[in-house]
């Protein structure tokens, strides 16, 4: 065992939404727990999961969004009304409540404890006017050949 | 019942994927090396994920038990 390569898994977080923070989160802390070597590269929108003022309040967007469940069936469009937002997110979090799911933040102090590499693109830092203090703490910044370097010698890469 | 003697006990009942998988992670780490872990969890999705966790870390899986919805796993802690 002891002779044989790491296992490596790579993710690219690029969605920002409470229901996409999830997968990348899940993925990195359950691979970490498996002894396997894992880096989180966040770009776009997926630089919110690592935004320290954001990461505990992202929401789920209803609109165009025909899967997100409803107490009443109504048509998507109903989903572009002001509260909607804020109301579908809170019903997401009641549902994750109700199967005791840890939050955002928890699981990432889960993937920080055990060393997911959290790295975050610097362009999407630019554009957005943030810098690495906005991020919280344990991300590094890095760029494309950072994922790749990695990602190369992954056994899995997942771009979510 | 099982006549395995666990040296720790991880109650996990009520958690769902991917809790028990990194919380019995965390409970491996703290135990000495050859040491036998018990965990009792509720989650079905376990059944099979926690021996993928306990065989990819080198852990040894001694007997998955079911009674009454709630799995019992002994673990035993690989040496260090």
């Amino acid at each position: 065992m002891s002779e044989e390569k790491p296992k490596r898994m790579a993710i690219i977080a690029s969605k920002g939404t409470l229901d996409m923070a999830y997968p990348p989160l899940i993925l990195a802390s359950t691979a970490a727990a498996m002894d396997v070597e894992t880096m989180i590269f966040y770009t776009f929108y997926g630089v919110d999961i690592v935004n320290k003022h954001k990461y505990a309040n992202l929401k789920v967007a209803p609109i165009a969004n025909p899967a997100m469940p409803s107490p009443v069936p109504m048509p998507n469009i109903v989903g572009m009304l002001p509260g909607m937002t804020a109301l579908g997110t809170m019903m997401m979090k009641s549902m994750m409540g109700k199967i005791n799911w840890p939050s955002v933040p928890e699981l990432m102090e889960v993937c920080l404890e055990m060393d997911v590499k959290m790295v975050v693109c610097t362009p999407t830092l630019e554009m957005t006017d943030l810098t690495i203090d906005d991020m919280i703490e344990g991300v590094k910044i890095g760029g494309a050949a950072d994922y790749l370097d990695f990602g190369l010698d992954a056994n899995i890469n997942l771009f979510i | 019942m099982s006549d395995i003697t666990p040296d720790e006990v991880a109650d996990l009942k009520g958690l769902n994927c991917p809790m028990p998988v990194l919380k019995t992670k965390k409970a491996l780490d703290k135990i000495e090396g050859g040491k036998i872990l018990q965990v009792d969890l509720t989650d079905a999705g376990s059944k099979s994920d926690l021996p993928a966790m306990i065989k990819r870390t080198g852990n040894e899986l001694l007997e998955m038990t079911e009674a009454d919805g709630v799995y019992t796993f002994f673990i035993k802690k690989k040496l260090a």
